[in-house]
C-alpha cells in the first residue's frame, strides 16, 4: 500500500521564492497539472464529498434538509448502535468470518504453490495453474446462484452426502453451515489466483542453492525446509500482515446474495447490516454511523498494518 | 531442479501429481456441472442424482428460452456498453492520473500521490456515497456505475510503478521535439505500457462485467438491468418461470427451470472465458507488481 507519509517539498523559507518557484512549477509542468485536474475532480466528487457527506452520521439527516440544514444530534446513533442487540452480533459475525477466512483461506494458495513447485513438467504445471484461475474471473452472482443451487436439500452436495449415508439438509437454512460454506467458496475462487505471488517468489530463488544442498545431501524434504520455506517467508509475512489489516472487510456483495433472516444469527456482518438498514430502511445517519465506525476500524487495522509491514520490508532489506 | 530418482522420491512424485490433478478437478468440477447440466434435457436432470460430467440427454431447449428472453437482452446491452464505455474511461483516467503520480520535478506531485492512498485506508461509506451519487443526478442511470468506479487507486498504483520502470530518454526525446505531456502519455507511453494496459483492461473490465451490488443500489428502472442484475433475479431470487413466462408455458418452464439456471450462468460466463486465454501471459505481471508494491 505503499507509503503514505508525505513530505511536501521542502522549498524554503522564503516566501517570494516560494511563490515565484510555484508558478514556475505552474507554468513548467501546465499540461502535467491539466491532465491532474480530472483525477482530482473524480477523487472529490466520489471520495473526499462522501467523507463529508458522512458528518451525516452527527446529524438527524433528511433528504429534504440536506446535510447542512439537518439539525445535529451528536453521537445519538453512535450509541444506539453501541447498545443495541445487533452490534455484538455483527462485530462478532465481521471477525469470525474474517479470521476463519484467514485462518483456512491464507495457506491454501502457500500449499499449492509449493506442491506446483515441485512439479517438473511445465506443460502440467501451467495446465494446472490455468485451469485454477478461471474462478477468479467468474461472476459473483453466478457463485452465489452455483452455492445455492449445489446446497439445496435435492442439490448435488446432498446427493454425494447421502449416498455416503449422511443426512440431506438445506444448509443455507442452518446457521451452523453459514461460515464453512462462505470461507471453503472463498478458498475454490482464490487459490489459484493465489498461487500467483508465490510462484513468482520461488522462481526468484537461486538454483545455485539447490544445487549446494544436493552437493551435501540434502533430499527434498530438507530443501523445502531449509532453502524453500526461507526463502518465501518475507513474502508470506507481508501478505499476512496486509490481510490482517483487511481484518473489518468481510465480501459483503457474496453474503448479501447468500444470506436470509434465518441465518442473520451468522451471516449478518457490519456492511450488509448498514446496507439493509440504509438502503432498505432508508436509516440514513443510522447505518451512516454504523458504516462510519467500520471505516475508522478499518483505517486502524491498516494503518497498523502498514506501519509494520513498512518497518519489516526496511528490516528484510538490510 | 534435478533430483536423483530414488523411491522416495518417485513416490512423492505420484502422490504430489495425484494430489494436484485432484485440486484441479475439484476446481473445475463446479464449472463442469454447470456446462453439463444446461445442455441437459429438464426430465432427466430432474431425475438424476449426484455428480455430472456430461449432459443428461442432450437438450438446447433451455438455451432457446434463455435466448428468446428479452431482460437477457437488455442485459447484455446495458452490460456492454458499461463495460465498454466505463473500461476505456478507467484505462484513459487511470493512465493519466498514473502519468501524474510518476512525474519528478512537479511541485504538487506528492499531495496528489497523498490524494489517491489515503482513499484505499479510509471511505466515507456506503450510504454517503449513495446520497452523493444521487446528488449529482446520477441515480438510475448507467452513468452512475461508470463514473463512480472511474479510477482504481490499486491500478493506478499498479500503473505508475510501470511508468515509473520506462526509461526518461523515451519521452525526453519526444519532449525536444516539442511534444507535450498528452502527446507524451498517449502515443510514447502508452503504446510502450502494453502488458501494464492490457491487465488494466482486464482488471477494471472483468470487475465491471460481474458487478452486480452498486447497479442494484443505483439502478431502478428494470430496462437499464446490466445482466449481472437480471442473472441475480434468475439464479439467486429464483424467479425462473415468472421471468420466462412470455416465452414458455407454464409446466414447461417448471420442468426445465434449472437446466435453464444453467444456461443463463453458463451464457454469462462464457465471454469471460473466451478473453481470459489472450490476456493471461499479461495479468500475471500486473498481479506481481500489484502485489510488490502494494
Amino acid at each position: 500500500m505503499a507509503d503514505i507519509t508525505t513530505s511536501a517539498p521542502s522549498v524554503l523559507t522564503n516566501r517570494g521564492r516560494v511563490r515565484v518557484n510555484l508558478r514556475k512549477d505552474f507554468i513548467r509542468n501546465k499540461y502535467v497539472y491539466l491532465m491532474a485536474l480530472p483525477v482530482v475532480v473524480f477523487y472529490v466528487l466520489f471520495h473526499y464529498m462522501p467523507m463529508y457527506g458522512a458528518i451525516i452520521s452527527f446529524k438527524q439527516f433528511s433528504p429534504a434538509q440536506g446535510i447542512m440544514g439537518s439539525p445535529w444530534v451528536g453521537f445519538q446513533h453512535f450509541s444506539d448502535f453501541f447498545q443495541s442487540f445487533y452490534f455484538w452480533r455483527v462485530l462478532r459475525n465481521t471477525v469470525v468470518i474474517s479470521l476463519s477466512n484467514l485462518v483456512w483461506g491464507f495457506p491454501a494458495p502457500i500449499l499449492l504453490a509449493l506442491l506446483l513447485n515441485e512439479v517438473r513438467s511445465s506443460t502440467f504445471k501451467r495446465t494446472v495453474q490455468s485451469l485454477t484461475y478461471i474462478p477468479y474471473f467468474i461472476s459473483v452472482v453466478v457463485i452465489a446462484g452455483m452455492i445455492i443451487d449445489f446446497t439445496q436439500t435435492r442439490g448435488v452436495i446432498n446427493d454425494v452426502v447421502a449416498s455416503l449415508g449422511g443426512q440431506r439438509v438445506n444448509m443455507l437454512q442452518r446457521p451452523g453451515h453459514f461460515v464453512p460454506l462462505y470461507v471453503i467458496s472463498e478458498i475454490w475462487q482464490q487459490v489459484g489466483w493465489g498461487t500467483i505471488i508465490y510462484l513468482a517468489a520461488l522462481t526468484s530463488i537461486d538454483p545455485g542453492l539447490y544445487e549446494a544442498a544436493t552437493i551435501d545431501g540434502a533430499n527434498r524434504a530438507h530443501k523445502l525446509w531449509h532453502i524453500t520455506l526461507p526463502s518465501i517467508a518475507p513474502t508470506i509475512i507481508i501478505l499476512l500482515i496486509l490481510r490482517m489489516g483487511n481484518l473489518m472487510t468481510v465480501g459483503y456483495e457474496k453474503i448479501i446474495l447468500l444470506y436470509n433472516p434465518g441465518i442473520y444469527e451468522t451471516a449478518d456482518v457490519i456492511s450488509t447490516f448498514v446496507y439493509r438498514r440504509g438502503l432498505i430502511d432508508l436509516a440514513w445517519s443510522y447505518s451512516t454511523a454504523v458504516g462510519l465506525f467500520n471505516s475508522v476500524a478499518n483505517f486502524t487495522f491498516l494503518l497498523t498494518a502498514n506501519w509494520i509491514s513498512t518497518r519489516m520490508k526496511q528490516t528484510s532489506l538490510f | 531442479m534435478k533430483y536423483k530418482a530414488t523411491i522416495t522420491g518417485t513416490t512423492f512424485d505420484v502422490i504430489n501429481h495425484a494430489l494436484l490433478v485432484f485440486v484441479t478437478v475439484l476446481t473445475v468440477y463446479p464449472l463442469i456441472h454447470i456446462a453439463a447440466a444446461s445442455f441437459s434435457n429438464g426430465f432427466r436432470l430432474m431425475a438424476h442424482q449426484g455428480l455430472i460430467f456430461w449432459p443428461q440427454g442432450f437438450d438446447l431447449a433451455a438455451y432457446r428460452a434463455v435466448f428468446r428472453n428479452r431482460n437477457i437482452w437488455t442485459g447484455y446491452r446495458n452490460t456492454l456498453f458499461m463495460v465498454g464505455v466505463g473500461t476505456a474511461l478507467n484505462v484513459i483516467l487511470t493512465a493519466m492520473g498514473a502519468y501524474v503520480a510518476s512525474r519528478k520535478n512537479v511541485f504538487w506531485q506528492k499531495p496528489f500521490m497523498f490524494m489517491i492512498i489515503f482513499t484505499m485506508f479510509f471511505q466515507g461509506g456506503m450510504i454517503p456515497l449513495f446520497l452523493q451519487v444521487r446528488a449529482l443526478g446520477l441515480y438510475n442511470s448507467l452513468w452512475s456505475l461508470i463514473l463512480t468506479f472511474a479510477i482504481s487507486a490499486f491500478n493506478l498504483i499498479i500503473m505508475r510503478t510501470y511508468f515509473q520502470g520506462i526509461p526518461d530518454s523515451l519521452e525526453e526525446s519526444a519532449k525536444m521535439d516539442g511534444a507535450n505531456d498528452f502527446v507524451v502519455l498517449f502515443r510514447i507511453i502508452m503504446p510502450v505500457a502494453k502488458p501494464v494496459v492490457a491487465t488494466m483492461v482486464l482488471f477494471y473490465g472483468v470487475t465491471r462485467w460481474n458487478g452486480y451490488f452498486w447497479a442494484m443500489v443505483f439502478i431502478r428502472n428494470r430496462a437499464l438491468y446490466p445482466l449481472a442484475l437480471v442473472l441475480r433475479e434468475i439464479l439467486v431470487m429464483g424467479t425462473v418461470s415468472e421471468m420466462m413466462g412470455g416465452s414458455v408455458t407454464a409446466t414447461d418452464s417448471e420442468q426445465i427451470a434449472d437446466s435453464i439456471k444453467y444456461a443463463t450462468a453458463m451464457v454469462a460466463t462464457i465471454p469471460i472465458l473466451c478473453v481470459y486465454p489472450f490476456l493471461q501471459k499479461y495479468f500475471v505481471k500486473g498481479v506481481m507488481i500489484g502485489s510488490l508494491k502494494g
